[in-house]
This record gives C-alpha cells, sequence and structure tokens, in this order.
C-alpha cells in the first residue's frame, strides 16, 4: 500500500503545491539546511518549549521534534475543509444542546437515546442549564487525515480541551524565523492572529450585559503537560493565567485574589478536564478547582469555556452518529467524511473485526493522547493476542477501524529526508460567530511506517501552509 | 495583580538574590579561612556562618566537621539544604517558569539558561574549576538577571514585587553577613588598624563589593566602625541597610492597595530610624543586638508583606467587597449561605 505523499506524484513529480517551495528548496545548500534544523532546536530549548511527560520521571521536560519541511495545503482544498469543519463543530454545538435540553435527536429516534443518556461522558447535571450563546465547544480541535487526492476524513474531534495550538504558532514564528525569504517568494496565509480570534470569541461569550467582560485562563499548574501552551496563550492575549486557588466565588460569583483586593471574573477559559472543575459538583479530592464553580456557572454568572459535559460529544461511540447529526441539525450532507467505524458491542460488527485484528486500528472508546490503541498491521501476533484478551473482556469500550493509508510529507529523518505519515489538527473557534485561522497544526509520526502521531508517543509538528489565490 | 503572580515574582527575585548573597558570603568565609587563623579554635569562620544562617543544625545532622570542603558543599550544592545556592536558583527558575507569561522573554530565558548551567555544575562538583570562579559565576548571573528586569520590564507591579524581594532579601544579608564577620573578628578589635584588621575586614569589604567604596567615602585605615557605618548607614551605598530599607520604602507606598497602611507605616519606621540613625548609637547599644533586632524586624515586614499582598480567602474581611460593582441579580437562586462555608 503506497501512500499518498502531500509533495510528490507517484510518479515522483513534485505537486503543483509545493512547485515554488521545491524550486526555492533546490537552491538552498545541505549545509545551510543542516545548521537551520540545529538553530531551530537550539532556540526551542532556549525559549523552553517543552512539554512534560507523563509517567517518566517527575517533572520529565522533553522537546517536541520539529520539522524543518512544511506541510502545504493548496487554497481550494483548504475551502472545502473549511466549510466541512464550520458544519461539523455547528452540528455538534447543536448536538450538545440539544441533549441537554430538549433531546430532539433522542426523540427522532436518530440516535439510540441509552447510548446518550447511559454514557459516563454525559452530564446530567447539565441538564436544562443554559450557556451563554448555546455554545459549548468554544474551542474544538478536529483531527483530520488524508488517504488521497481530495480524500479527508475526520479521525475525531476533540471539544474537550484541546491542546497543540501554541505549536502552529511557535512553529510559524520558527519557519519565519529560519527562513524568511521563502515568506515573500510565496503567498502562505498568515496564523498569527489566532490569539486575537480566541480573546475575541472568548469575550463574545460572556453573560449578558456585562460591558468590558474580564476573561481568564485557567491552569492545572506548571506541571501540566501542556503548561506552556496555558502560559503562551495568556500571554498572548494579554489575560491572567490563573490557577484553582487565585479564584474564589461568592454569592454565586467568581472572583480573583489580586494585590488590590478580589476582582470579578466573567468568563474562564479552563484548560482543566470537568472532573477537576468543583470539589463541590464533580471530585472530591480536587485540588486545582475551584470550590462552588459550577453552582455560580449555573447560575449563568460566569461562562466555562469549553461548557462542562462536551465529552459527550467527542466521545467515540458518539463518533460515528456525527454524519447523522449534521443532517439532522443542518439539513446538509456532510462535507468531510467519516472514517468507516466498527462497533466491538455490536455482534455482527466484533465478529469481523475479531476476524480482522491484523489489518485494523483498534482504540478505546474512551482514550485518548494515543494510549491504548492497537495498530494491527504493525503489531506483533503477541501484542494482537493479548489486545484480544481486553477486547473480549469488555467489547463495549473498543471500536475499529481500516487501517488508513494515511499520507506522508517529507521528513528529516536521520538519513537525510524520507516520507512520514502525518495528521492535520485545525482549531474551529465558536461563539457569535465560527472563526479559524487557515490551516492548524500538523502533527508528524517520525517513526518509519507508523501512524502514530501524538507527542506523548515520539510524534513531530510541521508548519502548516494553506497558499492563498 | 494576580497576588499569586505577585508571590512568584517577590520570591523569584528573593531567591536569586540569595543565592548571590549566599555566594558572597562563602566567598569571604574562604578568603578568611586562607589567612592566619586569629582564633585556636578550629573552623571557626565556617561554624559562625553556619549558625548565622541558622543551617547548623541541618548540617550537624548530617555532615561530620564544619570543614570548608563540607561547608561549602552544603551551602552551595547540597539539594537537601533549601538554603543552597543550588537549591536557590532552581527555586528562582522554578518561580519563573510559574509566571512566565508576566515577565519578559528575555527575562526567562536567562534565569532557564542559569539553572540549565548550575546543573551541569552540580553534576562536576563546584571545585571542578575552583570555587572562586563559581561564586564570580553566581554573582554575574544575579547580576544579569537583575539587569535584563532593569533594562526590558515595564516599570508596573511586577517590577515592583521584583524588587521588593531583591531589596529585603538584601537588607536580610548584609545585616548577617556584618554580624557572622564582625563575631569572629571581634577579638582583634583591640588591634584597631593593625594589618590585621586590613586583611579581614578588607575581605569583609570585597565580598559585598565595597572595598572601593570604602576607599572613596574614608580615604583612611580600615577600621570595624566605619566599616559598620558604610554598610549600615550611607544612603548612597547599594547593599547597606539603609539604601535597601530606602528601597523597600519606597516600592511599598508605591504598590499601596486597599489593607496596606500598616506595612507602609512599619517600613517607614524602620527606614526613618536608619536614616536618622548614628553609628556611636548603634555601638552604645552593641552592634550584635542591633542586627539581631534588625533581622527581627525584616521578618515581621516579610510577613506583613505576605498578609498584605498573598492573602488568602481564610482571612478575607468584608469590607473587601464594598468597593465591588454591584452582580447583576442572580437568573436562579442558589443559597448563598451554603456558598459562604
Amino acid at each position: 500500500m503506497i501512500a499518498f505523499d502531500e509533495m510528490h506524484a507517484a510518479d515522483g513529480a513534485v505537486r503543483d503545491s509545493y512547485r515554488s517551495y521545491a524550486e526555492w528548496l533546490q537552491t538552498i545548500p545541505e549545509a545551510v539546511t543542516a545548521r537551520k534544523r540545529e538553530e531551530a532546536d537550539l532556540l526551542f530549548h532556549r525559549i523552553g518549549i517543552t512539554f512534560a511527560v507523563y509517567g517518566e520521571d517527575a517533572g520529565t521536560e522533553r522537546l517536541i521534534p520539529f520539522d524543518i519541511v512544511p506541510r502545504i495545503i493548496a487554497a481550494q482544498e483548504w475551502q472545502r475543509i473549511e466549510q466541512g469543519l464550520r458544519q461539523r463543530v455547528q452540528a455538534l454545538n447543536a448536538f450538545l444542546h440539544d441533549v441537554y435540553h430538549d433531546q430532539e435527536i433522542l426523540k427522532a429516534g436518530r440516535i439510540p437515546a441509552p447510548q446518550v443518556l447511559g454514557n459516563s461522558q454525559y452530564r446530567k447535571e447539565m441538564q436544562g442549564v443554559s450557556v451563554a450563546g448555546k455554545i459549548y465547544a468554544h474551542v474544538a480541535g478536529i483531527d483530520l487525515v488524508r488517504a488521497g487526492e481530495g480524500e479527508y476524513y475526520v479521525l475525531e474531534d476533540n471539544l474537550r480541551t484541546p491542546s497543540g495550538v501554541s505549536y502552529m504558532l511557535e512553529d510559524r514564528k520558527m519557519m519565519m524565523r529560519l527562513f524568511p525569504e521563502i515568506f515573500t517568494r510565496m503567498a502562505i496565509a498568515p496564523v498569527e492572529h489566532y490569539p486575537d480570534l480566541l480573546l475575541e470569541n472568548l469575550r463574545s461569550v460572556a453573560q449578558q450585559g456585562v460591558a468590558n467582560p474580564n476573561v481568564v485562563l485557567l491552569t492545572p499548574g506548571q506541571f501540566n503537560s501542556a503548561y506552556f501552551e496555558h502560559a503562551f496563550l495568556a500571554q498572548q492575549m494579554g489575560i491572567e493565567l490563573v490557577e484553582g486557588n487565585d479564584l474564589f466565588v461568592r454569592d454565586d460569583t467568581v472572583f480573583m485574589r489580586t494585590t488590590q483586593g478580589p476582582q470579578r471574573v466573567d468568563v474562564i477559559y479552563r484548560r482543566i478536564d470537568d472532573d477537576f472543575l468543583d470539589p463541590l459538583a464533580f471530585r472530591k479530592d480536587s485540588v486545582l478547582g475551584v470550590p462552588g464553580l459550577f453552582n455560580a456557572y449555573r447560575a449563568g454568572r460566569v461562562t466555562l469555556a469549553n461548557a462542562v459535559g462536551t465529552g459527550i460529544a467527542d466521545d467515540k461511540a458518539m463518533y460515528i452518529h456525527v454524519p447523522e447529526m449534521i443532517r439532522f441539525y443542518c439539513g446538509e450532507e456532510p462535507i468531510l467524511s467519516n472514517v468507516p467505524t466498527w462497533e466491538l458491542s455490536k455482534a455482527d460488527d466484533r465478529k469481523y473485526v475479531l476476524e480482522h485484528l491484523a489489518e485494523l486500528v483498534v482504540k478505546e472508546v474512551h482514550g485518548s493522547g494515543g494510549y491504548g490503541m492497537l495498530v494491527g498491521p504493525t503489531s506483533s501476533k503477541a501484542e494482537i493476542e493479548s489486545f484480544r484478551a481486553k477486547i473480549l473482556a469488555t467489547p463495549g469500550n473498543y471500536i475499529a477501524q481500516p487501517t488508513l493509508s494515511l499520507s506522508t510529507c517529507p521528513t528529516y529523518v536521520e538519513n537525510g529526508i524520507a516520507p512520514r505519515h502525518i495528521d492535520l489538527r485545525p482549531y474551529v473557534l465558536s461563539g457569535k460567530e465560527v472563526s479559524m485561522v487557515p490551516g492548524g497544526l500538523t502533527r508528524v509520526a517520525l517513526k518509519e511506517g507508523s501512524l502514530v502521531v501524538n507527542s506523548s508517543q515520539g510524534g513531530g509538528t510541521k508548519d502548516t501552509w494553506v497558499l492563498e489565490n | 495583580m494576580l497576588s499569586s503572580t505577585a508571590d512568584h515574582l517577590y520570591w523569584m527575585a528573593r531567591s536569586m538574590e540569595r543565592a548571590e548573597n549566599t555566594a558572597r558570603m562563602l566567598d569571604v568565609t574562604y578568603r578568611l579561612s586562607l589567612l592566619k587563623q586569629t582564633v585556636a579554635e578550629p573552623h571557626h569562620e565556617w561554624r559562625a556562618m553556619l549558625s548565622i544562617s541558622g543551617l547548623h543544625e541541618d548540617f550537624e545532622a548530617r555532615y561530620d566537621e564544619p570543614s570548608a570542603e563540607n561547608v561549602m558543599h552544603f551551602m552551595a550544592q547540597d539539594e537537601k539544604n533549601p538554603g543552597s545556592i543550588y537549591n536557590s536558583i532552581s527555586s528562582a527558575r522554578e518561580n519563573a517558569r510559574a509566571i512566565r507569561g508576566a515577565i519578559t522573554s528575555e527575562m526567562w530565558e536567562a534565569l532557564n539558561h542559569t539553572w540549565l548551567e548550575m546543573r551541569k555544575i552540580h553534576d562536576k562538583g563546584i571545585a571542578d574549576d575552583g570555587v572562586s570562579p563559581f561564586f564570580e559565576w553566581v554573582k554575574a548571573r544575579s547580576h544579569l538577571s537583575r539587569g535584563i528586569a532593569h533594562g526590558t520590564l515595564l516599570r508596573d507591579d511586577t517590577f515592583r514585587f521584583l524588587r521588593l524581594g531583591t531589596f529585603l532579601e538584601r537588607a536580610d544579608n548584609t545585616a548577617r553577613i556584618l554580624d557572622v564577620k564582625y563575631h569572629i573578628l571581634l577579638p582583634s578589635l583591640s588591634d584597631v588598624g593593625g594589618a590585621a584588621d586590613y586583611y579581614h575586614w578588607g575581605a569583609l569589604l570585597r565580598s559585598v563589593s565595597s572595598f572601593e567604596s570604602y576607599r572613596k567615602v574614608y580615604r583612611d585605615l580600615i577600621t570595624p566602625t566605619r566599616v559598620a557605618e558604610l554598610l549600615i548607614l550611607r544612603p548612597d551605598m547599594p547593599r547597606s541597610l539603609t539604601a535597601c530599607m530606602n528601597e523597600v520604602n519606597r516600592l511599598v507606598q508605591e504598590i499601596n492597595g486597599p489593607r496596606s497602611s500598616e506595612l507602609v507605616r512599619r517600613s517607614g519606621l524602620l527606614s526613618g530610624e536608619l536614616r536618622y540613625g548614628s553609628i556611636d548609637g548603634i555601638f552604645a547599644r552593641g552592634l550584635h543586638e542591633y542586627l539581631s533586632d534588625f533581622l527581627e524586624r525584616i521578618y515581621e515586614l516579610g510577613d506583613l508583606i505576605n498578609t498584605t499582598y498573598f492573602w488568602s480567602t481564610d482571612e478575607l474581611p468584608a469590607a473587601m467587597f464594598s468597593s465591588l460593582p454591584a452582580a447583576a441579580p442572580s437568573p436562579t437562586m442558589t443559597s448563598s449561605s451554603q456558598m459562604m462555608a
């Protein structure tokens, strides 16, 4: 199975989108690119763009490898992706509002009610709670992969606290620093205004009547793997980066502790999971959250972005229903396709999957970060058999998908340049309007043949260029 | 500004200043120990240094004798000693990391670099290139951090909380350095103006970068009284107690806030006493007694800074809410008494 390569057609010719880039690259001596790669490494280290790794020695900080060959997307192709993303995220927001209110989609029998109401990600506490602008997923990270010419699939929706956007911004900054001349030769859509869009989006969802809303970013703290991003975004937006103990609630109103006394908070861009938000409402042992926050939220006195309970819409068990959501809420056919998916809770699907484990990718329904999955074609017999046992024990915990031949992009590896598999995570902002910057974060699986692009599993990143017409 | 941000800024500056001052203290003790022993008791200087830093118990629990090598290891690179240079730099960097959005990227990069270097030095041992180059390095990195702050930061409360940490820590350290050396050098007081004085007090002056200033100010022999006057009362000496307290006093007035009146009053009192104090008066009372009292008051000021700016909700007076804009009435009712629990 030969993968679609973003830069080269099957006959080796350079594709249109990469033509200017390839011409320019030929004029750059190898010694220069080698030096630029070293420079990038050094800069990322010095700036301290690192992420913490779970499960290794506490406090381990690692650099996410950055690759200097960009991933380039043609203008027309992006237009279609953008339309598809808008449609999908609007449907997902409509779905979230619906399942916590009138549940029309369940009444209409388009999605089996028990799959929603019996799902551990469904938050009964959110039933009947009205959130500003009926927006739940203010920031959505939609993972896309390409299998062939014009053939994009949505791999998964991330609607809780999607991360990675700081790498998108830093990668662009790095490319402009290393290769300023290419940006004058090619028309590359800018992405640097993302923090402005995000701030505008967050301000647009403050409770009504607040003239100058105070927006803060709530982080679990500096030992969280995405802490760099939290600090970075807060700084870029010029808002306070707060931890749970910076906030407190009095009379259903949220305040922050400042050197001048308490100050009211209107919108919280929270990068803490639902479970840890409020020890009075959710996990009692949470030291990261703010006691009383959920009551203030239900009383409509503060906006949380993303809303509580969005996990029901990006759960892998719900993924298969997204095309139906789009038809139901938008009255349109989905522009972006889902990857065909088998549900192991269904006997027929399970039978097929268990017979074809060596060809399929099997994922845990609630898992994330590339943990707890089986990639059949690259796994040993023993690995497959041990996974089979796990599936048989709790089949409802798994879904399976065909091993897509993810597209590849030329990437610097130890012995020069070689194709490596990539995906794409655009960030879609929903508030008064839906907005996004062109492109997103391209992640690359640096191991030869590997399809796992997660940074926690040794993936790297690339700058993503959407060409302007 | 967020109380926690101010807290981190303050401790970031205090920790870096502490690393620098520990290096200065070790440096002067080391220099003194190279001179002819003035007392029969071995390791006298090192013992005195530990006791004035309040760390002798911790030291004795884990080391045999207060030899130069042991004390320098303990004070410079011992990971278990919270006051070691290694841990001070680590703490400065951790505090900076927690608020990297609030400081300039140059500041963060410099501190991060200092920490990465410190870890390398720690692995090799500080004596690898000789201890003096290590002390010089610590001082230089501290100068760099302060210089970058000075050259890049907006003059707002971020800058003020940093400076507050620097000067409070420096006042504490100058008082300690003076106290420990005075204690060691006491026996030679009768020998005023002798060669020993020149070397001993000269070493002390050098450790606080004041040797040249002393010469310029007094143009005379080095005597203990003048050294004490220079380091306590001269407002134009950047490490003197008066200079530090003048800064602290100015900063707390500029930061101000709804609860800072007691802090402003106490720092003003201390700075005023220094400004109008005389060296004869201090010696009449006893220098050690004077410095002990000063250290206690510095400690109390630190406490007051905590409760004034870095307050917790446990001690929240109702009055603090009176100036808040009235919140819009809440659409659904929740018991507010329950929320106050």
